[in-house]
């Protein structure tokens, strides 16, 4: 390498390592705080702070209950410090009158705070076309374009108001998808959920509007533990998006969320995320510990369309599944995940084939950077009874200089011979030759980078609304600015 | 527009220009011929700035700018286009999203707006048609599942496109079967004007009875042993490179 090349590119690494992540600011608002640490009371003092109902906390003590008695996964790819969960603090809510007449009562540091992000939460703006609810730390706090969705029926709102409001349909679907005792993060996360998205779509009516949540952790040492619950009637359509930023702060955060998604009988769903949560410092320091579960279920004729973008997270732990229940239903994931520094990730798809005549498609495309690691992992299981059924799965890898890794765990099984699975799978580097094939057309290295990352990633890409698209892109080029060696 | 001189380049320890001098006038077509391994391609990824060649002395004047002072893009900027001999793949990328980021990049660099849609519309509608380019091309990822002929077609559509002063074709003619050969060399034919040149590496004599040049080098262990008029290529096309190199090593011994 000639001596001009290491200099430009020691330039572009100096530029990458001190291109600082844009959301790490903190709002100064004042929060109504409880004591870190995890206790029966502290599950009682959450669910009495929310007003809760008797049936919600018996559920909640049942999860702590169970999770006291299970123990952390260790079998993802990998490592980290453990946290110690009685040093994160399970409730913070941003002080504020408990219920806003408008918007326009929103106080002004958290306004000034959405400017930054470049939310808009002004029901004015209808250009945007997109419905939002804002999660910050652990409350709802803002959800706009209310009253047009409930003159369709639909019901969008925090899943706080929905136990309060919507009480028959929370106790009817709340946890029939991953159950509390799933696993060690639903578990805690069903024991101390402080809030999240709720929305049911009645039968026959398509969503006219992208739904969305944007979650946002503000408060120093609390973990975000979010519920997101979405039911599509029968012959309903919508779709959802979720955003998620976090201050740059020294410790990691914790943020175990779960999302349960019921499609009725010829009901489809879309949901996608840009997840930008703090990665952490180029050493490692910090950064948000993202353990996610989500999962859908899928009726007759229905779809489940799962899509996401990961680029935030020190750890990512994280599954969105489809249980094919009912017979000729379509699960769907694509997704991208992106590791720089020192990131590691472990995500990927099931898809449980149980009706007759079910399809999967598993597009997953992994890039790698710096000194991270990213990981593939999913399951396609076939039942006896889901008779011709058929899986696509597509799994690349993308590497970026000689210092990151990339992994492919497919997990298989068939137990039917009506059944077709395919898998494809391919590894592959940015080569040298490509960026000075651009440059020579008088496309600069980042760029040129910029270029056939996007290349790389359209499939994915293509399957987000537009305005995300183009957001996801830009996130994409700054996730990965310099970073080939 | 172009003056090399005494230029030395190689790979790691092993030199592979010895000393090149070369002038080229805005108008001319050069051709530049001689056996496999004298250095031909290496020349030109050294005028394009191809990293891994170590320049090791002398200098690439280009409208009174040193070359070698500039990065690969800014040399593409500055109006230079190589033909790639072997075109790379940017899967996912098409046509016309490629060629779109080119001129934007190019015009961004010369402090010009983006070209609009509509114009940049109009261009490839009249490049395509002036190279009887089919539209299907625009939506195809840049070189994925091309032919060897649909390649480099797709080299000269963006020659086309870019209007370099400068165009340096890499053995364009490797892989093309007769007819593509042709409809490659038409095309290159089509775009030439008194203000830009060209400089035709190839090691058969063929694609110049397409492309006629003004003058004809012979590129022979690192150096220009043999220059001349279009008849050189001929003779060559006859007699082989053996007369022409036995008198070189000749002479070095």
């Amino acid at each position: 390498m000639s001596e001009k090349k290491q200099q430009s590119e020691d330039k572009l690494l100096e530029k990458v390592t001190t291109t600082e992540y844009k959301y790490g600011f903190t709002t100064d608002i004042e929060s109504d705080t409880i004591p870190k640490g995890l206790s029966e009371d502290v599950v009682r003092i959450i669910s009495e702070k929310k007003n809760e109902p008797q049936w919600m906390l018996d559920y909640r003590l049942k999860a702590y209950n169970a999770w006291l008695e299970m123990e952390e996964p260790v079998w993802a790819n990998v490592s980290y410090a453990k946290p110690n969960y009685q040093d994160v603090i399970y409730y913070s809510a941003p002080k504020q009158k408990p219920v806003l007449d408008s918007l326009d009562d929103l106080d002004p540091e958290m306004k000034k705070m959405f400017d930054k992000l470049g939310i808009s939460i002004d029901e004015q703006n209808k250009l945007a076309n997109v419905a939002v609810d804002i999660v910050m730390d652990s409350v709802s706090v803002a959800t706009s374009f209310k009253e047009k969705l409930r003159d369709l029926g639909i019901i969008f709102c925090s899943i706080s108001d929905a136990i309060q409001d919507h009480p028959e349909l929370v106790k009817k679907y709340l946890g029939t998808v991953v159950p509390a005792r799933d696993n060690f993060f639903s578990a805690l996360n069903a024991a101390v959920f402080s809030d999240g998205s709720f929305c049911y779509i009645p039968k026959g009516v398509k969503c006219p509007m992208e739904l969305s949540t944007y979650f946002r952790i503000n408060e120093a040492g609390t973990g975000q533990f979010e519920r997101t619950l979405l039911i599509a009637d029968e012959g309903s359509q919508v779709s959802y998006l979720e955003g998620c930023t976090a201050p740059m702060r020294d410790e990691n955060q914790l943020h175990a969320a779960v999302v349960e998604l019921i499609a009725m009988d010829d009901a489809d769903i879309k949901y996608s995320t840009v997840q930008n949560w703090y990665p952490g410092n180029t050493e490692g320091v910090g950064g948000v510990f993202n353990f996610v579960t989500k999962r859908g279920i899928c009726y007759k004729n229905a779809k489940i369309s799962w899509t996401q973008v990961e680029t935030g997270s020190a750890v990512t732990w994280k599954y969105p599944s489809c249980i094919l229940k009912g017979d000729n239903s379509i699960g769907e994931f694509f997704s991208v995940a992106v590791t720089n520094n020192m990131q590691q990730a472990d995500t990927g798809t099931k898809m449980i084939h149980l009706g007759k005549n079910t399809k999967s498609t598993i597009i997953a495309k992994g890039i790698s950077a710096g000194k991270s690691n990213g990981n593939y992992r999913g399951l396609v299981k076939i039942s006896k009874g889901a008779t011709n059924s058929r899986n696509f799965s597509q799994c690349d890898s993308l590497l970026m200089g000689d210092k990151c890794g990339s992994h492919t765990f497919p997990y298989i099984e068939v137990k039917n011979n009506s059944s077709k699975v395919e898998h494809e799978a391919t590894t592959s580097k940015i080569g040298e030759d490509q960026i000075f094939y651009c440059n020579q057309r008088g496309i600069g290295t980042e760029a040129a980078i910029a270029l056939i990352v996007n290349g790389y990633c359209k499939d994915v890409l293509n399957q987000l609304p537009m305005e995300f698209a183009v957001e996801a892109q830009k996130l994409l080029e700054i996730s990965l600015e310099g970073s080939v060696g | 527009m172009l003056k090399i001189n005494n230029l030395k380049a190689g790979i790691e320890d092993n030199q592979i220009l010895r000393g090149i001098n070369l002038e080229i006038k805005a108008g001319e077509v050069h051709a530049i011929m001689g056996p496999n391994g004298s250095g031909k391609s290496t020349l030109a990824s050294v005028i394009a700035g191809k990293e891994e060649y170590e320049v090791e002395g002398g200098s690439i004047d280009f409208e009174g700018v040193d070359l070698l002072d500039l990065t690969p893009e800014e040399r593409a900027h500055k109006g230079v286009f190589l033909s790639f001999q072997y075109p790379v793949e940017i899967p996912g990328i098409s046509v016309s999203n490629f060629i779109k980021t080119s001129i934007n990049e190019r015009r961004k660099a010369a402090g010009l707006e983006s070209m609009t849609a509509k114009n940049l519309l109009k261009m490839l509608k009249e490049k395509m048609e002036l190279l009887s380019i089919d539209k299907g091309y625009l939506s195809r990822n840049m070189n994925e599942g091309f032919s060897g002929g649909e390649k480099k077609r797709n080299e000269i559509f963006q020659m086309a496109m870019l209007e370099p002063k400068l165009s340096i074709l890499d053995e364009t003619d490797s892989g093309l079967d007769i007819d593509a050969l042709r409809i490659v060399a038409n095309g290159v034919n089509k775009l030439r004007t008194k203000d830009n040149a060209t400089i035709v590496i190839t090691h058969y004599q063929r694609l110049l009875d397409y492309i006629i040049p003004d003058f004809v080098h012979v590129l022979y262990k690192g150096k220009i042993v043999k220059s001349g008029g279009k008849e050189l290529a001929l003779e060559l096309e006859e007699k082989g490179y053996d007369w022409i190199t036995k008198e070189s090593d000749k002479q070095w011994a």
